[in-house]
C-alpha cells in the first residue's frame, strides 16, 4: 500500500503494510538511520522523533496512523548541513559513551528547549524521562542540554 | 437544576450545622509542644513507615516531584481544590507542634492541632478505626523524617463548602467511631485484613460509592467509586470481572501491582500497589483474605475472548497491530512489559471506558524502577480519533459486552486531568 509522508520538510511516498513501524520505514525505505530500533517496544526511547514537534517513540507509531503529521528526525535538525545547537552541545559535552540512546536523547531535549529555552535540572530530569541510556552518561547529557539552554 | 442543587447544598448546609454544631463543631486547641518530638524506638519508627505505607499517606502528602509527606498536592473534590498538609515535623509548617494527642484527635475525630475541623478528603472516616498502637507508629515514624519548610496554599472551596464548621454536620452524619468488634467466625488474618482495609488502607475512599455530599454509601460497601477520573472497580460480585480473585492472587496484585490473569494496578491503584510493596507479607495477605471473601468463589477460568473474525476497518486493525500487538500478543509469552490479553483486562470489560482511554492516553509508568509491568502513554503517538478508534476496537474484539458510548468525551475529560 502506498503511503505519502512528510519527512523532515519533504514528501515521501513508500510502499509498506499499513502496520509497519514508522522506525522500520525511515531506517529500511527511507534510509534515515537517526533513529534507532533498541527495544521495539516503546520502552526505551532509541527510536524517538517528533511528530508535529512532539517527540514520539516511532517504533510503536504504525504507519497507518502518522496520516499527514510532520515527522522529523535527528537529521531534520540539521542546519545547512552542520550540527544545530544542540546536536553540537552533545559533540562539545562529549555526551555519548556507546551513543545509542544519543539520537534520541538529542530529539527530546530539542523538544524540551523548544518549550521551555531554560529548563531547570529538575525539569530536565523529568522531561528526558522516558529515554534510557545503559552506558550512564546522564551527567554527560545534562550538561549538554543546558549548554545549549544557554548558548 | 443547577439552582436547586445550590438551594439544596445551602438548606442541607445550615441544618447540618444546627445538628452537628451541638456535638462537634466545637474542639479546643491542643497546647504546641516548643520541640520537636523525639522517638528514638526503631522498630516502632519502622512499623510506623510500614503502616503509613499502607495507608498511602505520601501518596496525597507529596507534591509531583515533591519530597515525601511535604504536602502541597492540590486534591480535586466536587466541592473545590483541598491542598495536602504538610506531614513532616516543620514547627511552622508541618505538624512538629503537634503532640501525640493533637495527631490521635486529627487521626480519630478530623480536627487539627488548633481545634480547626479537617476536610474529609482526609480520610479519618477510616483512619478512626486505627488503634492507639498503630497511631503512635505512625506518629513516631513521622516525627522521625526530616522536617521540610513547605508552605501549604489555601484551599479554594466554594460557599458553603469553604467554611469549615459545616464539616461538623458532615461527621454527624457519616463518621462513624464505632470501634470494629472481632468477629470470632472468622480467620485472624480476615479480622486483621477488615481492620487494614476499613481503617489505615481506606479502600473505601475509592472503591465504595459516594453520594451527593461526598459521603460513602454504607449501603452499597465496596461497589464501585471513583477515583481522579479511574473507575474504581467494585470489589464485591462484579459483572466486570471474568473470574474469580483468589487471595494468593490479589495479595501478588497488591504488592507488586500486577497478576498474569488480571493484569496491571494503573492509575492512583499503581501507587496503592508500590507502597503495599513495602507492607508486611502478613498484612498484605489478611487485607487479601478480606478482600476475597468480599466475593463468592466460583469455578471459572479465565477465558480468552477473541471476536477477531469481526468486521473492523483496516486502517484500525493496522493501527492496533502496530502499535499494541506487539506486547499484547494474545499468547502465553508476556514479555517485558508484562503486557496480557486484553480480554482479561477489567479496565475493557467496565461499564464505561474511562480506565482503558486513561491507561492508553497514560501508559503505565509507575514501576519502572524495579521491574513490574510497563506500557508507554500513546497520548503523543496516536490523535483522538484514533485512540477513540482502538478503544471501540479492543472493546469489540475482546469482550462480549455491549460497545462503548461517548469514547471522545472521555478522552477530552482525561486530557483535561492531566493538564498540570
Amino acid at each position: 500500500m502506498t503511503i505519502s509522508l512528510k519527512i523532515n520538510g519533504k514528501s515521501q511516498d513508500v510502499d509498506v503494510d499499513p502496520s509497519t513501524p514508522l522506525l522500520y520505514v525511515l531506517r529500511n525505505d527511507v534510509g534515515l538511520h537517526g533513529p534507532r530500533f533498541g527495544c521495539g517496544l516503546g520502552q526505551c526511547g532509541a527510536c524517538t522523533v517528533h511528530i508535529d514537534g512532539r517527540p514520539t517513540f516511532s517504533c510503536i507509531l504504525p504507519i497507518a496512523a502518522v496520516g499527514n503529521r510532520e515527522i522529523t528526525t535527528l537529521e531534520g535538525l540539521l542546519e545547512d548541513g552542520k550540527p544545530n545547537k544542540l546536536q553540537q552541545a552533545f559533540i562539545d559535552e562529549e555526551a555519548a559513551q556507546c551513543g545509542y540512546c544519543i539520537s534520541g536523547m538529542v530529539m527530546r531535549a530539542q523538544a524540551l528547549l523548544r518549550t521551555k529555552p531554560n529548563p531547570t535540572d529538575n525539569e530536565i530530569r523529568n522531561y528526558m524521562r522516558p529515554n534510557l541510556c545503559r552506558c550512564g552518561t546522564h551527567t554527560a547529557i545534562m550538561r549538554a542540554i543546558k549548554r545549549a539552554a544557554i548558548a | 437544576m443547577r439552582l436547586r442543587r445550590v438551594i439544596l447544598a445551602v438548606v442541607v448546609a445550615g441544618v447540618l450545622v444546627a445538628v452537628g454544631g451541638l456535638a462537634w463543631a466545637w474542639r479546643p486547641a491542643i497546647a504546641p509542644t516548643s520541640a520537636n518530638q523525639t522517638i528514638s524506638d526503631r522498630k516502632t519508627i519502622d512499623r510506623g513507615a510500614e503502616l503509613a505505607a499502607i495507608g498511602n499517606c505520601s501518596d496525597c502528602h507529596t507534591r509531583d516531584a515533591g519530597v515525601p509527606y511535604a504536602g502541597g498536592r492540590a486534591l480535586p473534590t466536587p466541592f473545590g481544590t483541598i491542598y495536602a498538609s504538610n506531614l513532616t515535623p516543620d514547627l511552622a509548617t508541618g505538624i512538629g507542634s503537634w503532640s501525640e494527642e493533637a495527631f490521635r484527635r486529627a487521626m480519630h475525630e478530623g480536627v487539627d492541632r488548633e481545634g480547626r475541623q479537617l476536610y474529609p478528603a482526609f480520610p479519618y472516616d477510616h483512619f478512626t478505626k486505627a488503634t492507639d498502637e498503630d497511631i503512635h507508629a505512625l506518629y513516631s515514624f513521622l516525627m522521625s523524617i526530616p522536617a521540610i519548610r513547605n508552605v501549604i496554599p489555601a484551599n479554594q472551596l466554594s460557599f458553603p463548602f469553604s467554611f469549615r464548621p459545616i464539616i461538623a454536620g458532615w461527621k454527624v452524619l457519616f463518621l462513624s467511631q464505632a470501634s470494629l468488634e472481632n468477629d470470632t467466625s472468622k480467620s485472624a488474618a480476615w479480622n486483621r485484613g477488615r481492620y487494614l482495609v476499613e481503617g489505615l488502607g481506606h479502600c473505601g475512599s475509592c472503591h465504595t460509592p459516594r453520594n451527593a455530599l461526598g459521603g460513602e454509601k454504607k449501603g452499597s460497601l465496596y461497589a464501585g467509586g471513583a477515583a481522579e477520573g479511574w473507575n474504581a472497580p467494585p470489589l464485591t460480585a462484579s459483572p466486570f470481572t471474568t473470574h474469580h480473585w483468589t487471595i494468593d492472587q490479589l495479595a501478588e496484585y497488591l504488592s507488586t501491582g500486577w497478576h498474569k490473569l488480571h493484569g496491571a494496578a494503573a492509575g492512583p491503584m499503581a501507587d496503592v500497589a508500590k507502597n503495599l510493596g513495602q507492607a508486611s507479607k502478613d498484612d498484605v495477605n489478611a487485607i487479601a483474605t478480606y478482600i476475597a471473601s468480599l466475593t463468592q468463589p466460583d469455578n471459572k477460568t479465565a477465558v480468552i475472548t477473541d471476536n477477531f473474525a469481526k468486521n473492523q476497518p483496516a486502517n484500525v486493525v493496522a493501527i492496533y497491530t502496530g502499535a499494541c500487538a506487539k506486547c499484547h500478543n494474545d499468547r502465553n509469552d508476556v514479555g517485558p512489559s508484562k503486557a496480557l490479553s486484553l480480554s482479561l483486562s477489567t479496565a475493557v470489560q467496565q461499564g464505561d471506558p474511562a480506565n482503558t482511554v486513561r491507561v492508553i492516553l497514560h501508559g503505565i509508568q509507575s514501576y519502572r524502577t524495579g521491574g513490574g509491568p510497563y506500557m508507554p502513554a500513546f497520548d503523543a503517538i496516536l490523535t483522538d480519533a484514533q485512540i477513540a478508534d482502538i478503544t471501540q476496537y479492543i472493546r469489540s474484539r475482546y469482550t462480549n459486552q455491549p460497545q462503548w458510548a461517548d469514547i471522545k468525551t472521555e478522552i477530552i475529560k482525561a486530557r483535561q486531568e492531566a493538564q498540570p
